[in-house]
């Protein structure tokens, strides 16, 4: 029986080890559908703003009441993950708490540590729920975000409500193990002295007073498997879900933009053509990236702005996986607020479900599989592209610094510079710049007359 | 008052002529200003915010910088173009602006233009524009911590109210939120702050090429709600920062109807008020 479980255990464990593997090798190539660009500059700066930003979860702090309790379901997955490691250990070797009889003095305090993040993240795993589903929270209702309709509620109630039944495994696992333990039932009794109750489970013990022993060692048994198992079948979702951001959000900020928000990308390709235009020698420095090793410009040459998730930077991809559509981005949007279509959270959602799309042409027709669909127009319209007034609040309000700015300007640059697809009057103030040297319809000539009033 | 650099200005009050240099006298006479003056499309043009570039050429004047203007030689940034997605444009602008600097040995720029200031300063050196770019906030707050302005013998502000509405590309893209305030505080008025404000401060609805078209369908103008919070906070005075927000808020203001109890300023405007220029 005892080898039974064994061998199903490490069998459980290799299954979901490979299909994890699978799942980030995937998730990895659809990342690298991106443009490449090289983010490995200024570690130094990149590793404070990752300790600050994704370890110490400085921007959630922006509202400091959810910054606490967002603090603590994130303690508690890094802090409790250490008990895992004593659980998978037990599971494959059929031991019972191994570590218990070798750390005795530091046992207890370490469980009960775990024991009250657990709880910890029980209750604020319903104060989650209750914001959004009772208190409606406004940046999560889809009758307010059409981006939020259907799968993205049921995801996170499927979250949150498996992070609650997890908690209470483990809670009343240690609960049905302390009545064991004072009853000296088989092995459980040989930690009798060794292991005392522990501060949260033993207000659990009257729960499992009119068990029998069977029924009891029953309880154990499956509070502990539905514990691990449900963990491992966790991981897996995580892959599916918005919950990746658990372990994208820290290269996602490790990568994230470090100059000004309000600088736009240059495109050397441009800066090229116009130098020639404007007979200006030619200063765009001649790197691996723009050329071969013949110093000739390679053979595919890229498209101005970005069409699909191809043209978009790789960055911009791993921002899409890592959003976990909080909405701070949507809330803080002044086209949003005031009812235009526009939502940042959406272009994020829109880019993630896109290269989802794109992975699903992979599995059913090969891996040089194109379908004829685009980032633009099938997911992302020019409405909302054209609302966006570039103010940066989206970029300041994500907790782990996701930029939908930029994509949304890469979208912009394609549809004027490769469709020539603007609005009316931003072509005229087009024309205007080029040929008034502003962007009104006033001649050049008059441009320094304010100076006649600065004696009136 | 001839010489730009008399310290004895400070004493003249009458007869006061301002003067507006362009480089290219500069140039000619053998000399280098300590700044070039970016004064920009809507400074040049738009009749409301020329009066912010005759403020800012006055307490110029009046404190004795070495200024200079490009005048007729100076060109939009391109900032409007690049963002709505014309990179040819931008660079087409940027570069003839680059030459024309550099062309004459520009150290030193202050705008009044947040605009202006986050293109010439982040998006020109990767173009070979290479200045140092100051907001006119920025500079005048150093004025006023130099005491060399000193808000005295204009008018009083004392039981206004004023709000300063923060410019995105001024506080969110280059992080200056304090400056402005610290001009503001300069003056014996009351300042109250919106609910949102500094990296969360509502924009104003102009960015992004916004200003160049109508808005998108929705329910509600950008303007509009920046301005219904701003008049929650029971200001007399909406202090702007920028050209852009100068148009919006006081669009917003006739929206609502207040024009005539809430004025529209830039901070530069009510630091002249101040010292009566």
């Amino acid at each position: 029986m005892e080898i039974f479980q064994q061998i199903l255990f490490v069998a459980a464990l290799a299954a979901v080890a490979w299909y994890i593997t699978k799942r980030v090798r995937l998730i990895s190539r659809a990342i690298k559908l991106g443009r490449a660009e090289d983010r490995t500059d200024h570690p130094d700066e990149r590793l404070k703003t990752m300790l600050l930003v994704a370890f110490g979860q400085k921007k959630m702090f922006a509202n400091p009441l959810v910054g606490v309790m967002h603090f603590v379901i994130y303690a508690g997955f890094i802090i409790i993950n250490l008990e895992i490691l004593e659980i998978i250990l037990d599971g494959i070797l059929g031991t019972h708490r191994l570590f218990a009889p070798y750390i005795t003095p530091v046992y207890p305090f370490l469980i009960n540590v775990f024991e009250v993040l657990a709880f910890g993240v029980l209750a604020v795993c319903v104060v989650f729920l209750c914001r959004r589903f009772m208190a409606k929270v406004s940046r999560f209702q889809p009758e307010r975000h059409r981006e939020m309709a259907r799968w993205p509620q049921t995801d996170a109630a499927i979250i949150l409500i498996a992070e609650i039944l997890l908690m209470i495994a483990f809670l009343t696992w240690n609960a049905s193990d302390s009545v064991l333990r004072d009853r000296g039932v088989g092995h459980y009794g040989e930690l009798q002295g060794v292991v005392p109750d522990f501060i949260i489970s033993q207000y659990l013990k009257p729960l499992f007073t009119n068990f029998s022993d069977a029924a009891l060692v029953a309880y154990e048994r499956v509070s502990w498997w539905f514990h691990i198992l449900g963990i491992l079948a966790f991981a897996v979702y995580v892959t599916y879900s918005k919950h990746l951001h658990i372990a994208l959000g820290f290269p996602n900020v490790y990568f994230s933009d470090l100059q000004p928000k309000g600088e736009m990308q240059n495109m050397p390709e441009i800066t090229k053509e116009v130098q020639l235009a404007l007979g200006l020698p030619l200063t765009t420095e001649i790197d691996g990236s723009q050329t071969n090793d013949n110093g000739e410009q390679p053979a595919e040459i890229g498209r101005f702005g970005a069409k699909d998730v191809q043209d978009l930077k790789w960055i911009n991809l791993m921002n899409a996986y890592s959003c976990t559509e909080c909405g701070r981005c949507t809330a803080a949007c002044p086209a949003n607020i005031t009812g235009k279509k526009l939502s940042p959270r959406k272009i994020m959602m829109d880019t993630r479900d896109r290269l989802e799309e794109i992975q699903h042409g992979w599995k059913t027709n090969g891996p040089d599989y194109r379908d004829d669909k685009s980032l633009l127009n099938d997911y992302i319209t020019a409405e909302e592209l054209n609302a966006c007034t570039t103010c940066q609040a989206c970029v300041n309000a994500c907790p782990i610094n996701i930029n939908p700015l930029d994509i949304i300007l890469q979208l912009r640059r394609y549809r004027v510079m490769e469709e020539s697809q603007a609005p009316a009057s931003w072509n005229a103030m087009f024309s205007n710049i080029e040929n008034n040297m502003a962007p009104w319809k006033f001649s050049p000539s008059n441009r320094f007359n304010w100076a006649d009033q600065v004696n009136d | 008052m001839t010489n730009h650099c008399a310290k004895d200005i400070l004493t003249m009050t009458t007869e006061k002529t301002y003067k507006v240099p362009t480089m290219a006298d500069m140039a000619a006479s053998g000399e280098e200003p300590e700044i070039l003056f970016w004064v920009g499309c809507a400074g040049s043009f738009d009749d409301r915010y020329k009066r912010v570039t005759i403020a800012f050429v006055r307490i110029l004047n009046h404190v004795g910088i070495k200024f200079a203007v490009l005048g007729p030689e100076e060109g939009c940034t391109g900032d409007p173009a690049r963002r709505a997605g014309n990179e040819f444009l931008f660079q087409m602008q940027a570069m003839s602006n680059i030459q024309v600097l550099n062309g004459y040995n520009v150290k030193k720029i202050v705008t009044a233009c947040p605009h202006c200031f986050n293109t010439l300063k982040n998006e020109y050196p990767e173009l070979g524009g290479n200045y140092e770019v100051i907001h006119h906030s920025q500079f005048l707050q150093g004025l006023i911590n130099e005491g060399r302005v000193r808000v005295k013998d204009g008018e009083s502000f004392k039981g206004r109210r004023i709000t300063f509405h923060d410019s995105c590309y001024l506080g969110r893209a280059n992080k200056i939120y304090e400056a402005p305030r610290e001009v503001l505080a300069a003056l014996d008025a009351d300042l109250v702050e919106m609910k949102r404000v500094r990296a969360n401060g509502l924009c104003c609805g102009a960015g992004g090429g916004q200003y160049f078209k109508e808005p998108e369908p929705g329910k509600k103008d950008v303007n509009v709600e920046r301005v219904e919070e701003a008049l929650s906070t029971g200001a007399d005075t909406i202090a702007v920062a920028c050209p852009f927000c100068m148009t919006m808020m006081s669009d917003g203001v006739k929206n609502k109807n207040k024009e005539d109890s809430v004025r529209v300023y830039d901070i530069s405007e009510l630091i002249a008020q101040g010292q009566g220029l």
